[in-house]
């Protein structure tokens, strides 16, 4: 799989509030890429960013191989965006707003390319109706109808099941999945509901408060197996040198003086019995709270859980 | 012998008076005869104005004048500011119907023609002429300047020169000067552009006289003018 | 650039405020015309009182089509700034209001192209206002009160001047006084454009607009010498009437005036450079403020 997007040490700055503070992620073509985070975590400045509507106050977005910032039309040709809201012309017919976008996008529409787009969010029926007379759900299909008219390799979709019923949302879950197994789209997705990530996304990056909590694999960051667990030993830089000769070499790291990896809690027991084979005496062993539970506790702040710290899976 | 020299020198002292006394009158006389001789004409000319407030074209005119003292002054084309004591652009809106005193006020010149200075004085005290003076050429019996004061229009000059029509008393050309009022435009009707060149200020104390020149080209002279033509 | 400019045209077309302008246009025109057909010599008689003491002249001859064009376009002229800034106020702003914004800059289409394309659409729009004020005020006027010699009422200073144009030399006039005002309408639309970049609903934009070219316009028209010597040649809204320095004939040293000529063509040509300059100065300004912008609506 070939990368498509590169985004390095992105950080954007408003007057006196870091809304994206040094987030680094990577995208491969055919990814659904999932974007997660609350209502204000950053999720869609930085999508804005990749979409140059908003500009970096650092940090670097490389999309199809290039910097977005020096060729803008490179990357916004094949990109294909709905950003919050789909507002389109409410005053224009949802062919002539078909037709109007696909011409900015470069193409030349033909009525057939554009029919086609209709009936692929089904709406041809309504091709010459206003789109001031379209429910949400109709509008949002129309916008990912404008996002796709000029055949993009990326779709970049912000909080597409928003303002949706639950049938509204299901069918743009199917749109989605549509996108990316039958037309062979890279998409990338945001939404701050993990179950909707969860049931698209094949990778996803969470964050919170602009910077990233943990990126990677959807499944393996939501197995309950997977816990970060930290160790402090009477001799960590010989701990860790012994641990990557072991079987315990996921996501370990040295870090702040401790030893952190991620493991199934159940092997805990093992871990520690491993280590004191060589000698070492163990200080403490601390398994952190899953990353599910972790994302829970943030949406519902009831709960209080610690931060997992940043996962790489 | 002596008394009767004395008694004939005064005498021809008295008849010398008399007779240049009778001598403006008849000389005036002869003017107007002259000036009578025509009913009616049409001219054709053009009139070139010159007052401080007004830019206009050289102006085509027809001019139709019938007895006693009708006159209109038209534009054969476009727009014309006809000057409104235009009617005396014919003498016998002086000489015509009013009855007046008549005072010898000597000699001048004009262009190097000795002229006879006659003042008339209406009779009338209601008549619009206070005044009127008239330098009159002897040998030809043309009016070649009249100054005439008006209740209401002012002091008004006319000036002319004689051609091809001097048999009639009809002018080749008539300079018509006359005094205005300074024109302004009511405040606040018009945002103007204002190019940055402030108009001479010299202008406002100087001269608030107009004239007016018709060049006449050709008269058409006692062949009928139609009575529509004045309305 | 032309596709994008034809869909901008397309949009403008398609919306109910762009006829707005012309409606109101026409209303204007027709009540004029209406009004001077009716009781023209009237207006006459009060813009002329002086003059008739010792002038008469034909009245019904001096309204004529060419006399109430100009009349309508003094009149006119001052409005249309504020129909200007109701379609170039909201070219941005209605698009950020609209959320479309955002929508069209993900796709391949620069931020300078689209604010030039906003702005020659502005430009477009001005000079269909302009063609249709020519068709109804010039044309129409012509068609219903002929056309004679045209009469120019004008105060300079302190004092006060007729002037007055064979109608053999008049149309060569409406044709610059109406490139003119494309110019000097421009400078309102850059104007509008700019403000259109920093807002996010269009009436701030268009209240903004109209509310600084009528601050400027009386600034302009104080007439005292302090603001006439340190403000008013800064301002553009001094130079919005240039169009009729046009119609300014210059005359020979006794008041004959000279066909086909102009008083003054270095004041009305400095002007036109001085308004080119705003719309330039506007332009950049939005453009470069549009290219640094954070698109958040």
């Amino acid at each position: 799989m070939s990368l498509m997007l590169e985004v390095a040490h992105l950080s954007k700055q408003f007057k006196d509030t870091l809304a994206v503070n040094d987030l680094s992620f990577t995208v491969n073509e055919g990814d659904v890429y999932g974007f997660l985070g609350q209502n204000g975590a950053g999720k869609s400045t930085t999508l804005r960013m990749l979409l140059t509507l908003i500009h970096p106050t650092s940090g670097e977005i490389h999309l199809f191989g290039k910097n977005i910032l020096d060729h803008p039309n490179h990357a916004l040709e094949q990109t294909g965006a709905v950003i919050e809201r789909p507002d389109l012309y409410k005053y224009l017919s949802a062919y002539d707003n078909l037709y109007i976008f696909a011409k900015m996008s470069g193409i030349k529409p033909t009525q057939e390319l554009i029919m086609k787009n209709l009936q692929l969010v089904g709406l041809s029926e309504r091709a010459q109706s206003k789109v001031k007379t379209f429910s949400q759900g109709m509008k949002q299909r129309l916008g990912i109808a404008v996002a796709l008219v000029h055949n993009p390799r990326l779709v970049i979709l912000d909080e597409p099941t928003n303002g949706l019923d639950p049938q509204g949302i299901a069918d743009m879950r199917q749109l989605i999945l549509h996108l990316s197994r039958d037309l062979g789209k890279t998409v990338i997705v945001s939404s701050h509901l993990l179950n909707e990530i969860e049931q698209i996304a094949n990778r996803m990056i969470i964050i919170h408060k602009g910077s990233k909590i943990a990126e990677g694999n959807v499944a393996e960051l939501l197995d309950p197996g997977n816990t970060l667990v930290e160790l402090d030993t009477t001799d960590n830089p010989r701990a860790f040198s012994f641990l990557q000769q072991s079987s315990f070499t996921h996501g370990l790291e040295q870090k702040d003086g401790l030893i952190r990896l991620h493991m199934d809690r159940q092997e805990i027991p093992r871990l520690v019995e491993t280590i004191t084979t060589d000698g070492q005496g163990i200080l403490s062993v601390r398994p952190r709270h899953s990353l599910e539970d972790y994302f829970l506790s943030l949406t519902n702040p009831d709960t209080h859980v610690e931060s997992p710290a940043n996962r790489i899976v | 012998m002596k008394k009767n020299l004395l008694l004939t020198a005064f005498f021809a002292m008295l008849l010398s008076f008399v007779s240049q006394a009778q001598d403006i009158n008849i000389l005036l006389q002869k003017a107007k005869a002259k000036i009578e001789t025509v009913k009616d004409y049409q001219a054709q000319g053009r009139m070139k104005t010159n007052v401080a407030f007004l830019k206009v074209p050289v102006a085509t005119v027809s001019v139709f004048y019938k007895k006693p003292n009708r006159l209109k002054v038209k534009s054969e084309k476009g727009i014309s500011f006809i000057p409104k004591g235009a009617v005396s652009i014919n003498m016998s809106g002086i000489l015509g119907n009013i009855n007046f005193t008549v005072l010898d006020a000597g000699t001048d010149k004009i262009n190097g023609t000795v002229v006879r200075i006659a003042k008339l004085l209406p009779t009338d005290d209601n008549s619009d002429i206070v005044l009127s003076t008239l330098y009159i050429d002897e040998a030809s019996s043309l009016i070649l300047k009249a100054k005439t004061t008006t209740r209401e229009n002012g002091t008004y000059e006319l000036e002319m020169t004689y051609g091809k029509y001097a048999a009639y008393s009809l002018p080749d050309k008539i300079i018509f000067s006359f005094n205005t009022k300074d024109y302004k435009l009511p405040k606040g009707v018009t945002f103007d552009f204002d190019d940055g060149v402030a108009p001479p200020a010299a202008d406002k104390s100087k001269n608030k006289k107009g004239r007016a020149e018709i060049t006449f080209s050709s008269y058409v002279i006692n062949k009928g003018v139609a009575d529509a033509l004045f309305n | 650039m032309w596709n994008l400019l034809q869909i901008e045209l397309y949009k403008i077309s398609r919306r109910s405020r762009t006829y707005i302008a012309f409606a109101a246009i026409t209303a204007i025109v027709l009540i004029f015309q209406l009004a001077f057909k009716a009781d023209g010599t009237a207006y006459l008689d009060f813009m002329s009182q002086d003059v008739m003491d010792t002038f008469q002249f034909d009245k019904s001859k001096a309204i004529n089509g060419y006399f109430m064009c100009y009349i309508i376009l003094n009149t006119l002229l001052v409005q249309v700034p504020i129909l200007i800034a109701l379609v170039a106020g909201d070219a941005i702003s209605g698009e950020a209001n609209m959320g479309t914004l955002r929508l069209i800059l993900t796709k391949p289409v620069s931020r300078t192209q689209l604010i030039l394309v906003k702005f020659f659409a502005s430009v477009i729009f001005t000079i269909m206002l302009l063609l249709w004020m020519a068709v109804t005020a010039l044309f129409f006027s012509m068609l219903i009160f002929g056309v004679d010699d045209m009469l120019i009422f004008r105060s300079k200073g302190d004092v006060s001047q007729i002037l007055q144009i064979t109608k053999d030399d008049v149309l060569w006039r409406y044709l610059c006084a109406f490139l003119y005002a494309t110019v000097a309408l421009t400078v309102i639309a850059s104007l509008a454009l700019l403000l259109s970049v920093f807002a996010e609903n269009s009436i701030g934009p268009i209240i903004a607009t109209v509310c600084i070219v009528i601050v400027c316009t009386i600034i302009s028209n104080i007439n005292v010498p302090i603001v006439d010597k340190y403000a008013k040649p800064y301002l553009f809204t001094s130079y919005l009437v240039g169009w009729k320095g046009f119609f300014y004939i210059a005359s020979t040293e006794d008041g004959e005036t000279i066909k086909g000529s102009m008083e003054n063509w270095p004041a009305v040509r400095n002007s036109l450079l001085t308004l080119l300059g705003y719309i330039a100065v506007f332009l950049s300004a939005a453009i470069i403020s549009f290219r640094k912008k954070d698109i958040l609506s």
